[in-house]
């Protein structure tokens, strides 16, 4: 984004055509995670509370190796670990590095009620102002992720920021700059999707996972994190992700319709009273019968 | 409780054309009601559209909006449920009021001279009272869902969406039962407004108005002395 700022548009005293003048920046941001290559070491959760300087979080033993059931407000990142049966009888485990997804069209930013509490930046990172968030936790309502979180003391929400404060910069986010295997990349959206392509069809053509593909759900109109999956016909079995994610038709209904609705009523309503007076005036009583009017 | 029921008929003022409407307890809890639900009306109204956002600014900002509009809404619910408990044998629709009903537009028109007579409270009134208690019930039990949804956990999202599309519904036909509750209170029914606060109406009003309540009560005065 700072960069955006230093494109050449003309230069002095040049022969010849500007160079990159008239080239269109791909601005759109993206992760991708490879679940086929990810081994569960967690690094991406440390490098993501060291970086974003997140308070120590407690931790749930639940016979898995997963570090807690779900995301925290102080915990934006984590590994959701799934032992899936094979045909063969033998188990393989589903690793998935769940965080915000960074919809393009985003329920959390749809369902605030706060001015300037969410913003969506036109490299598709979704990023909440806490300085702006009242609390009210409807982003909560909003997402189709789980993901917003509330931290009852400051009675703020936090969620994955996608490290916009690195990205803003040009650095990768820090879970990315941690992994170890390569299952983590960072690019254009155009270029991730590339890349989440071939590495889809090399697990179906070479490694026998047939239903092996991409994950860029377009029912939140694609997401600024993108998922290789062994088997994308069954996002549930990786630690819940949603099939065919959107923003509830509730909060749909309630911020459309039902608002435009009532507002009407509401001025209906304060029309309704204000002409009823002016026509009809008011009640009174003279020596106990009721003055007539009309 | 008796349909037209009153605790006692001594007005604070003791004059002969002065009869006691509402206790002192009936106005304490009627402004508590009032004014926490002025305050959940600025707040939730800030909270539902971008264009009312500026409200918050009247009760603190946003924040404490936030803060105060589910502990308020408990005061709410509170002075409710007195209402409830002390009104509720007042509020039930009698044949009186059905005839009555049948004659709701000369109300409107302010041709009270047609109206058949009717008891402490009219059909509007109880209507009121009921759209106040089962609307308070369900902002309640959605508000709590809301103020708590931090905690519900994902299989149970069902209950954040419903709580949210419940708690405005209720709002809005709350809303719309306070803004011609508070029209008839203070500009259309003259005499009505000064009742909930010195708690007196004058014999005339109350035999205009509420003719059955006021010869109920006339009898019990008439029957201490």
């Amino acid at each position: 984004m700072s960069q955006a700022t230093l494109r050449v548009q003309k230069i002095s005293g040049h022969a010849g055509p500007i160079p990159g003048e008239g080239m269109q920046r791909e601005d759109q941001v993206c992760k991708l995670v490879d679940t086929t290559t990810c081994i569960g070491c967690k690094a991406c959760e440390i490098a993501c509370q060291e970086w974003n300087d997140l308070p120590f979080a407690q931790t749930t033993f639940d016979n898995t190796y997963q570090t807690m059931p779900t995301t925290q407000w102080n915990f934006w990142n984590l590994i959701k670990f799934n032992e899936q049966p094979k045909e063969d009888g033998t188990m393989m485990w589903l690793m998935r590095k769940d965080q915000c997804m960074h919809c393009a069209d985003p329920g959390c930013l749809a369902a605030c009620p706060s001015d300037g509490a969410i913003v969506q930046y036109t490299n598709g990172i979704v990023d909440f102002q806490q300085d702006r968030c009242i609390g009210c936790g409807y982003c909560i309502t909003g997402c189709p992720f789980n993901i917003p979180k509330f931290n009852p003391t400051t009675k703020k929400v936090y969620k994955c920021t996608l490290c916009s404060d690195r990205v803003s910069q040009g650095l990768e986010p820090a879970c990315i700059k941690a992994c170890p295997t390569g299952c983590l990349h960072f690019g254009t959206k155009d270029d991730m999707k590339d890349l989440a392509e071939k590495r889809a069809r090399q697990l179906r053509e070479h490694y026998g996972f047939e239903n092996a593909g991409v994950y860029d759900p377009p029912g939140v109109g694609g997401t600024g994190v993108i998922y290789v999956l062994h088997d994308a016909t069954n996002p549930e079995a990786y630690g819940g992700l949603p099939a065919n994610p959107s923003i509830p038709w509730a909060v749909r209904l309630w911020k459309t319709p039902l608002r435009w609705l009532g507002n009407l009523a509401m001025l209906g309503g304060l029309v309704g009273v204000t002409l009823h007076y002016l026509r009809f005036g008011p009640k009174t009583v003279h020596n106990g019968e009721s003055e007539k009017r009309s | 409780m008796s349909t037209n029921a009153l605790p006692h008929t001594r007005t604070q003022s003791g004059s002969e054309d002065r009869i006691l409407r509402y206790t002192l307890a009936e106005r304490v809890v009627h402004w508590v009601a009032g004014l926490s639900y002025i305050y959940l009306l600025i707040t939730g109204l800030a909270f539902w559209s971008p264009y009312l956002f500026w409200l918050a600014d009247l009760v603190g900002g946003g924040p404490t909006a936030r803060f105060g509009h589910p502990w308020m809404g408990l005061v709410w619910s509170v002075a409710i449920f007195w209402m409830y408990t002390a009104w509720r044998e007042d509020m039930r629709t009698t044949p009186a009021d059905r005839k009555w009903a049948k004659h709701v537009g000369d109300y409107i028109r302010n041709h009270d001279e047609n109206l058949p007579p009717i008891g402490r409270f009219n059909i509007g009134q109880k209507q009121f009272f009921w759209l106040m208690l089962f609307g308070g019930i369900a902002l309640l039990l959605s508000g709590v869902a809301m103020w708590l949804v931090n905690d519900i956990p994902w299989s149970w999202r069902w209950l954040r969406y419903t709580a949210v599309l419940v708690h405005a519904v209720a709002a809005l036909l709350t809303i719309g039962g306070f803004i011609i509750h508070v029209y008839m209170g203070t500009a259309m029914v003259r005499g009505g407004f000064t009742s909930i606060i010195r708690g007196e109406v004058s014999v005339a009003w109350a035999r205009m108005h509420h003719r059955l309540w006021y010869e109920h009560v006339k009898g019990a005065s008439s029957r201490e002395k």
